[in-house]
Protein backbone atom coordinates (compact mmCIF):
# COMPACT_ATOMS: atom_id res chain seq x y z
CA UNK A 1 0.00 0.00 0.00
CA UNK A 2 2.97 2.22 1.03
CA UNK A 3 4.86 1.84 -2.46
CA UNK A 4 1.82 2.56 -4.23
CA UNK A 5 1.33 5.50 -2.41
CA UNK A 6 4.70 6.32 -3.14
CA UNK A 7 4.01 5.20 -6.92
CA UNK A 8 1.09 7.59 -6.83
CA UNK A 9 2.78 10.85 -5.43
CA UNK A 10 5.51 9.91 -7.44
CA UNK A 11 3.77 10.49 -10.61
CA UNK A 12 1.75 13.52 -9.86
CA UNK A 13 5.79 15.43 -9.09
CA UNK A 14 6.15 17.38 -11.10
CA UNK A 15 9.31 16.56 -12.39
CA UNK A 16 8.07 13.43 -14.00
CA UNK A 17 4.84 15.06 -15.49
CA UNK A 18 7.35 17.18 -17.39
CA UNK A 19 8.50 14.23 -18.70
CA UNK A 20 5.83 12.27 -19.48
CA UNK A 21 4.34 15.28 -21.23
CA UNK A 22 7.47 15.68 -23.33
CA UNK A 23 7.75 12.44 -24.28
CA UNK A 24 3.94 11.58 -24.94
CA UNK A 25 1.24 14.04 -24.29
CA UNK A 26 3.46 17.31 -26.43
CA UNK A 27 5.46 15.21 -28.13
CA UNK A 28 6.59 17.46 -30.32
CA UNK A 29 6.48 15.63 -33.29
CA UNK A 30 3.05 14.35 -33.30
CA UNK A 31 1.43 16.25 -30.52
CA UNK A 32 2.71 19.73 -31.66
CA UNK A 33 4.01 18.73 -35.22
CA UNK A 34 6.87 21.10 -34.52
CA UNK A 35 10.54 20.56 -36.37
CA UNK A 36 9.29 18.14 -39.19
CA UNK A 37 11.46 19.73 -41.64
CA UNK A 38 14.38 17.93 -40.11
CA UNK A 39 11.90 15.02 -39.26
CA UNK A 40 11.00 14.26 -42.63
CA UNK A 41 14.41 15.18 -44.43
CA UNK A 42 16.91 13.12 -42.81
CA UNK A 43 15.45 10.06 -41.78
CA UNK A 44 15.98 7.78 -44.20
CA UNK A 45 18.85 6.02 -42.69
CA UNK A 46 18.50 5.20 -39.11
CA UNK A 47 22.34 6.73 -37.97
CA UNK A 48 21.34 10.19 -39.62
CA UNK A 49 18.24 9.69 -37.29
CA UNK A 50 20.15 8.97 -34.28
CA UNK A 51 23.12 12.11 -34.81
CA UNK A 52 20.53 13.97 -35.76
CA UNK A 53 18.60 13.37 -32.48
CA UNK A 54 21.60 13.51 -30.32
CA UNK A 55 21.89 17.05 -31.73
CA UNK A 56 19.16 18.77 -31.18
CA UNK A 57 18.51 17.15 -28.07
CA UNK A 58 21.97 18.43 -26.85
CA UNK A 59 20.78 21.99 -28.40
CA UNK A 60 17.34 21.60 -26.32
CA UNK A 61 18.85 20.83 -22.93
CA UNK A 62 21.64 23.35 -23.34
CA UNK A 63 19.38 26.68 -24.66
CA UNK A 64 16.51 25.52 -21.67
CA UNK A 65 19.46 25.59 -19.39
CA UNK A 66 20.80 29.07 -20.30
CA UNK A 67 17.57 30.76 -21.18
CA UNK A 68 16.45 29.48 -18.02
CA UNK A 69 18.87 30.93 -15.99
CA UNK A 70 19.11 34.04 -17.48
CA UNK A 71 15.16 34.74 -17.72
CA UNK A 72 15.42 37.54 -15.19
CA UNK A 73 17.67 39.58 -17.08
CA UNK A 74 16.43 39.50 -20.52
CA UNK A 75 14.26 42.24 -22.01
CA UNK A 76 11.27 41.01 -22.97
CA UNK A 77 11.44 42.90 -26.53
CA UNK A 78 14.78 41.57 -27.37
CA UNK A 79 14.20 38.06 -26.21
CA UNK A 80 13.65 36.20 -29.75
CA UNK A 81 16.85 37.39 -30.83
CA UNK A 82 18.56 36.34 -27.81
CA UNK A 83 17.01 32.45 -28.12
CA UNK A 84 18.64 32.60 -31.63
CA UNK A 85 22.39 33.85 -30.18
CA UNK A 86 22.38 30.96 -27.82
CA UNK A 87 21.13 28.81 -29.87
CA UNK A 88 22.89 29.32 -33.14
CA UNK A 89 25.88 29.07 -30.98
CA UNK A 90 25.15 25.40 -29.34
CA UNK A 91 24.34 24.25 -33.02
CA UNK A 92 28.11 25.38 -34.20
CA UNK A 93 29.31 23.54 -31.29
CA UNK A 94 27.56 20.48 -33.06
CA UNK A 95 28.30 20.93 -36.09
CA UNK A 96 32.00 21.39 -35.67
CA UNK A 97 31.72 18.33 -32.99
CA UNK A 98 30.13 16.14 -35.94
CA UNK A 99 32.29 17.05 -38.81
CA UNK A 100 35.56 16.25 -36.45
CA UNK A 101 33.81 12.64 -34.77
CA UNK A 102 31.42 11.49 -37.48
CA UNK A 103 32.69 12.96 -41.08
CA UNK A 104 30.78 10.59 -42.76
CA UNK A 105 26.97 11.40 -41.26
CA UNK A 106 28.39 15.54 -41.05
CA UNK A 107 28.14 15.33 -44.85
CA UNK A 108 24.82 12.71 -44.95
CA UNK A 109 23.09 15.45 -43.11
CA UNK A 110 25.03 18.31 -44.91
CA UNK A 111 22.97 21.93 -44.40
CA UNK A 112 20.34 20.32 -42.39
CA UNK A 113 22.74 20.89 -39.39
CA UNK A 114 22.65 24.01 -39.57
CA UNK A 115 19.02 24.26 -40.07
CA UNK A 116 19.24 22.96 -36.50
CA UNK A 117 18.54 26.73 -35.62
CA UNK A 118 15.47 27.12 -37.57
CA UNK A 119 13.94 23.87 -35.55
CA UNK A 120 11.01 25.64 -34.11
CA UNK A 121 10.80 23.14 -31.46
CA UNK A 122 14.39 24.49 -29.76
CA UNK A 123 12.37 27.85 -30.02
CA UNK A 124 9.17 27.06 -29.10
CA UNK A 125 10.56 25.14 -25.68
CA UNK A 126 12.64 28.37 -24.22
CA UNK A 127 9.30 30.38 -25.24
CA UNK A 128 6.87 27.95 -23.85
CA UNK A 129 8.85 26.71 -20.83
CA UNK A 130 12.21 27.88 -20.14
CA UNK A 131 11.35 31.70 -19.49
CA UNK A 132 8.42 30.49 -16.64
CA UNK A 133 10.50 27.66 -15.14
CA UNK A 134 13.60 27.14 -12.99
CA UNK A 135 17.00 25.62 -14.39
CA UNK A 136 16.75 22.38 -13.29
CA UNK A 137 12.68 22.22 -14.55
CA UNK A 138 13.53 23.61 -17.57
CA UNK A 139 16.69 21.35 -18.41
CA UNK A 140 14.50 18.29 -17.86
CA UNK A 141 11.71 19.81 -19.93
CA UNK A 142 14.28 20.07 -22.68
CA UNK A 143 16.03 16.37 -22.20
CA UNK A 144 11.76 14.80 -22.26
CA UNK A 145 11.14 16.65 -26.00
CA UNK A 146 14.33 15.73 -26.83
CA UNK A 147 13.82 12.04 -25.70
CA UNK A 148 10.58 12.21 -27.58
CA UNK A 149 12.15 13.71 -30.75
CA UNK A 150 14.75 11.87 -31.15
CA UNK A 151 12.18 8.44 -30.79
CA UNK A 152 10.21 9.65 -33.47
CA UNK A 153 12.94 10.12 -35.87
CA UNK A 154 14.61 6.69 -35.03
CA UNK A 155 11.16 5.09 -35.37
CA UNK A 156 10.64 7.02 -38.56
CA UNK A 157 14.05 6.02 -40.12
CA UNK A 158 13.87 2.41 -39.25
CA UNK A 159 10.84 1.95 -40.97
CA UNK A 160 11.87 3.64 -44.41
CA UNK A 161 15.26 2.05 -43.97
CA UNK A 162 13.85 -1.09 -43.68
CA UNK A 163 11.78 -0.65 -46.74
CA UNK A 164 13.56 1.22 -48.82
CA UNK A 165 16.87 -0.44 -48.32
CA UNK A 166 16.16 -3.85 -46.80
CA UNK A 167 18.78 -2.34 -43.78
CA UNK A 168 18.99 -1.28 -40.51
CA UNK A 169 21.98 0.07 -39.50
CA UNK A 170 23.41 -0.84 -42.63
CA UNK A 171 22.52 -4.93 -41.27
CA UNK A 172 20.16 -6.56 -43.66
CA UNK A 173 16.99 -7.36 -41.78
CA UNK A 174 14.77 -8.29 -44.66
CA UNK A 175 14.54 -12.11 -46.49
CA UNK A 176 16.54 -12.99 -49.34
CA UNK A 177 14.71 -11.77 -52.65
CA UNK A 178 12.80 -8.96 -51.11
CA UNK A 179 12.69 -5.87 -53.52
CA UNK A 180 13.54 -2.71 -52.16
CA UNK A 181 10.67 0.44 -52.21
CA UNK A 182 12.66 2.64 -52.87
CA UNK A 183 10.64 5.36 -53.27
CA UNK A 184 9.98 5.80 -49.30
CA UNK A 185 14.07 7.10 -49.28
CA UNK A 186 12.76 9.73 -51.60
CA UNK A 187 10.85 12.97 -50.46
CA UNK A 188 7.31 11.42 -51.38
CA UNK A 189 7.82 8.22 -49.08
CA UNK A 190 9.01 10.52 -46.05
CA UNK A 191 5.36 12.39 -46.46
CA UNK A 192 3.70 9.37 -46.61
CA UNK A 193 5.44 7.21 -43.79
CA UNK A 194 5.08 10.50 -41.97
CA UNK A 195 1.12 11.03 -42.38
CA UNK A 196 0.82 7.16 -41.54
CA UNK A 197 2.77 8.08 -38.33
CA UNK A 198 0.56 11.18 -37.50
CA UNK A 199 -2.55 9.37 -38.48
CA UNK A 200 -1.74 6.62 -35.89
CA UNK A 201 -0.37 8.17 -33.08
CA UNK A 202 -3.00 11.07 -33.59
CA UNK A 203 -5.86 8.56 -33.05
CA UNK A 204 -4.08 7.19 -30.33
CA UNK A 205 -3.80 10.34 -28.46
CA UNK A 206 -6.76 11.65 -29.31
CA UNK A 207 -5.11 14.93 -30.59
CA UNK A 208 -7.78 16.66 -32.86
CA UNK A 209 -7.45 19.89 -34.86
CA UNK A 210 -10.07 22.46 -35.07
CA UNK A 211 -8.77 22.84 -38.77
CA UNK A 212 -10.92 21.00 -41.39
CA UNK A 213 -9.62 19.06 -44.50
CA UNK B 1 26.69 32.51 -68.02
CA UNK B 2 22.88 33.76 -68.92
CA UNK B 3 21.79 30.23 -69.92
CA UNK B 4 23.23 29.19 -66.84
CA UNK B 5 21.49 31.43 -64.66
CA UNK B 6 17.84 30.61 -66.35
CA UNK B 7 18.95 27.19 -65.70
CA UNK B 8 19.80 27.20 -62.19
CA UNK B 9 16.59 29.60 -61.59
CA UNK B 10 14.13 26.63 -63.57
CA UNK B 11 16.11 24.21 -61.38
CA UNK B 12 15.26 25.51 -58.41
CA UNK B 13 11.55 26.26 -58.82
CA UNK B 14 10.67 23.05 -60.70
CA UNK B 15 13.62 19.89 -59.99
CA UNK B 16 15.12 20.62 -57.05
CA UNK B 17 12.09 22.74 -55.78
CA UNK B 18 12.75 23.44 -52.10
CA UNK B 19 9.24 22.32 -50.28
CA UNK B 20 8.87 18.90 -52.29
CA UNK B 21 12.18 17.74 -53.07
CA UNK B 22 14.41 18.74 -49.77
CA UNK B 23 11.59 18.88 -47.39
CA UNK B 24 11.90 22.69 -46.07
CA UNK B 25 9.90 25.17 -45.01
CA UNK B 26 7.23 22.64 -43.41
CA UNK B 27 5.80 24.74 -40.60
CA UNK B 28 3.94 27.32 -42.25
CA UNK B 29 3.30 24.75 -45.41
CA UNK B 30 1.25 22.76 -42.99
CA UNK B 31 -0.58 25.86 -40.80
CA UNK B 32 -1.03 28.46 -43.80
CA UNK B 33 -2.00 26.26 -46.27
CA UNK B 34 -5.80 25.84 -45.15
CA UNK B 35 -7.02 28.92 -48.04
CA UNK B 36 -5.52 30.40 -51.34
CA UNK B 37 -5.47 33.81 -49.87
CA UNK B 38 -3.22 33.06 -47.12
CA UNK B 39 -0.61 30.85 -49.12
CA UNK B 40 -0.24 32.95 -51.75
CA UNK B 41 0.36 36.37 -49.39
CA UNK B 42 3.28 33.93 -47.28
CA UNK B 43 4.70 33.16 -50.54
CA UNK B 44 5.00 36.56 -51.51
CA UNK B 45 6.67 37.57 -48.39
CA UNK B 46 9.09 34.65 -48.31
CA UNK B 47 10.19 35.81 -52.05
CA UNK B 48 10.98 38.86 -50.47
CA UNK B 49 12.28 38.36 -47.91
CA UNK B 50 14.42 35.22 -49.21
CA UNK B 51 15.56 36.96 -52.17
CA UNK B 52 16.97 40.14 -50.03
CA UNK B 53 18.53 38.19 -47.57
CA UNK B 54 20.03 36.44 -49.91
CA UNK B 55 21.66 39.58 -51.87
CA UNK B 56 23.05 40.82 -48.44
CA UNK B 57 24.43 37.39 -47.15
CA UNK B 58 27.08 36.74 -50.26
CA UNK B 59 28.87 39.98 -49.88
CA UNK B 60 29.23 39.25 -46.00
CA UNK B 61 30.11 35.64 -46.29
CA UNK B 62 32.60 36.10 -49.06
CA UNK B 63 33.65 39.82 -48.67
CA UNK B 64 33.90 39.96 -44.54
CA UNK B 65 34.03 36.27 -43.19
CA UNK B 66 36.12 34.69 -45.51
CA UNK B 67 38.93 37.15 -45.55
CA UNK B 68 38.89 37.25 -42.09
CA UNK B 69 38.77 33.35 -41.96
CA UNK B 70 36.07 33.66 -39.25
CA UNK B 71 33.61 31.26 -41.44
CA UNK B 72 32.71 29.42 -38.32
CA UNK B 73 30.94 32.01 -36.83
CA UNK B 74 28.95 32.24 -40.53
CA UNK B 75 25.26 30.51 -38.58
CA UNK B 76 25.29 33.11 -36.31
CA UNK B 77 25.82 36.16 -38.62
CA UNK B 78 23.16 34.76 -40.92
CA UNK B 79 20.70 34.99 -38.51
CA UNK B 80 21.50 38.46 -37.37
CA UNK B 81 20.73 39.52 -41.15
CA UNK B 82 18.01 37.61 -41.56
CA UNK B 83 16.12 38.72 -38.67
CA UNK B 84 17.53 42.57 -38.93
CA UNK B 85 16.45 42.34 -42.19
CA UNK B 86 12.78 41.10 -41.20
CA UNK B 87 12.66 43.75 -38.74
CA UNK B 88 13.66 46.59 -41.13
CA UNK B 89 11.37 45.46 -43.49
CA UNK B 90 8.41 45.69 -41.46
CA UNK B 91 9.09 48.85 -40.23
CA UNK B 92 9.67 50.33 -43.90
CA UNK B 93 6.32 48.49 -44.78
CA UNK B 94 4.50 50.18 -42.00
CA UNK B 95 5.68 53.77 -42.85
CA UNK B 96 5.79 53.35 -46.78
CA UNK B 97 3.30 51.05 -47.49
CA UNK B 98 0.26 50.82 -44.86
CA UNK B 99 -1.76 48.73 -46.99
CA UNK B 100 0.27 46.41 -47.73
CA UNK B 101 1.46 46.04 -44.80
CA UNK B 102 -2.21 45.26 -43.31
CA UNK B 103 -2.34 42.16 -45.62
CA UNK B 104 1.31 40.82 -45.07
CA UNK B 105 2.29 42.38 -42.15
CA UNK B 106 1.27 38.74 -39.47
CA UNK B 107 3.50 37.01 -42.05
CA UNK B 108 6.52 39.01 -41.40
CA UNK B 109 7.58 37.45 -37.78
CA UNK B 110 6.75 34.34 -38.85
CA UNK B 111 9.52 34.71 -41.69
CA UNK B 112 12.66 35.00 -39.02
CA UNK B 113 11.95 31.04 -38.13
CA UNK B 114 11.41 29.64 -41.09
CA UNK B 115 14.35 27.10 -42.60
CA UNK B 116 14.44 27.95 -46.29
CA UNK B 117 15.50 31.99 -45.58
CA UNK B 118 18.96 30.15 -43.31
CA UNK B 119 18.93 27.11 -45.55
CA UNK B 120 18.86 29.68 -49.05
CA UNK B 121 22.07 31.46 -47.73
CA UNK B 122 23.67 28.11 -46.59
CA UNK B 123 23.13 26.20 -49.69
CA UNK B 124 24.42 29.06 -51.84
CA UNK B 125 27.63 28.78 -49.22
CA UNK B 126 27.41 24.92 -49.72
CA UNK B 127 27.63 25.46 -53.57
CA UNK B 128 29.94 27.77 -54.00
CA UNK B 129 27.41 30.30 -56.38
CA UNK B 130 28.85 33.38 -57.48
CA UNK B 131 26.84 36.72 -56.51
CA UNK B 132 24.53 36.90 -60.14
CA UNK B 133 23.61 32.99 -59.06
CA UNK B 134 23.36 32.96 -55.98
CA UNK B 135 20.24 35.80 -56.50
CA UNK B 136 18.68 33.78 -58.95
CA UNK B 137 19.06 30.31 -57.00
CA UNK B 138 17.20 32.43 -53.98
CA UNK B 139 14.53 33.80 -56.22
CA UNK B 140 13.95 30.62 -58.08
CA UNK B 141 13.52 28.33 -54.68
CA UNK B 142 11.29 31.12 -53.35
CA UNK B 143 9.64 31.01 -56.08
CA UNK B 144 9.15 27.30 -56.01
CA UNK B 145 8.19 27.29 -52.50
CA UNK B 146 4.85 29.59 -53.61
CA UNK B 147 4.29 27.12 -56.38
CA UNK B 148 4.13 24.10 -54.18
CA UNK B 149 2.20 25.79 -50.82
CA UNK B 150 0.01 27.49 -53.77
CA UNK B 151 -0.93 24.11 -55.22
CA UNK B 152 -1.58 22.23 -52.00
CA UNK B 153 -3.82 25.47 -50.61
CA UNK B 154 -5.88 25.18 -53.45
CA UNK B 155 -6.06 21.26 -53.85
CA UNK B 156 -7.21 21.44 -49.68
CA UNK B 157 -10.00 23.82 -50.23
CA UNK B 158 -11.02 21.98 -53.15
CA UNK B 159 -11.09 18.72 -50.76
CA UNK B 160 -13.16 20.48 -48.03
CA UNK B 161 -15.98 20.39 -50.17
CA UNK B 162 -15.90 17.00 -51.23
CA UNK B 163 -13.67 15.38 -48.25
CA UNK B 164 -14.31 13.23 -45.79
CA UNK B 165 -11.06 12.67 -43.92
CA UNK B 166 -11.11 10.59 -41.02
CA UNK B 167 -10.16 12.35 -37.51
CA UNK B 168 -6.52 11.52 -36.83
CA UNK B 169 -5.76 12.52 -40.63
CA UNK B 170 -7.19 15.70 -40.36
CA UNK B 171 -4.98 19.17 -40.72
CA UNK B 172 -1.58 17.98 -40.42
CA UNK B 173 -1.62 14.20 -41.79
CA UNK B 174 -3.78 14.97 -45.37
CA UNK B 175 -1.81 17.79 -45.56
CA UNK B 176 1.47 15.32 -46.15
CA UNK B 177 -0.37 13.16 -48.21
CA UNK B 178 -1.26 15.42 -50.91
CA UNK B 179 2.48 17.00 -50.39
CA UNK B 180 3.58 13.36 -50.88
CA UNK B 181 1.39 12.71 -53.91
CA UNK B 182 2.68 16.19 -55.49
CA UNK B 183 6.32 15.60 -54.65
CA UNK B 184 5.65 12.10 -56.29
CA UNK B 185 4.39 14.53 -59.59
CA UNK B 186 7.71 16.38 -59.19
CA UNK B 187 9.47 13.76 -59.87
CA UNK B 188 8.54 13.69 -63.11
CA UNK B 189 10.76 17.17 -64.05
CA UNK B 190 13.68 15.63 -63.03
CA UNK B 191 16.36 15.46 -65.57
CA UNK B 192 14.86 18.49 -67.69
CA UNK B 193 17.35 20.91 -65.75
CA UNK B 194 20.11 20.45 -63.50
CA UNK B 195 21.80 22.46 -60.67
CA UNK B 196 25.11 23.48 -61.34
Amino acid sequence: MSILNTLKKLTYAKGVRILLNGVWKDNPAFGMVLGICIALAITNRVENAIAMGAGVSFVLVATSFIISSLRNIIPSRLRIITYMLVISSFVIIVDNLLKAYFPVISKALGPYVGLIITNCIIMGRAEAFAMKNNVLYSALDGLACGIGYTSTLILLAAVRETLAFGTVLGIAVTPAGWTNWVVLAMPPGAFFVFSIYLWITRTIAKIETDCGG
Amino acid sequence: MFTGVITIFFAAVLTHNIALSYILGMCPFISLSRNMKTASGMGFSIIFVVTVTAMINWPIYHLILVPLHSEIIAYIVFMAVIAATVQLLEMIMEKFFPVLEASFGIFLPLITVNCIVLAVSLFMVLRDYGYIKSVFFALGTSVGWTLAIVIIAALREKLRLVGDVPKGLQGPGITMIIAGTLALSFIGFSGIVGIK
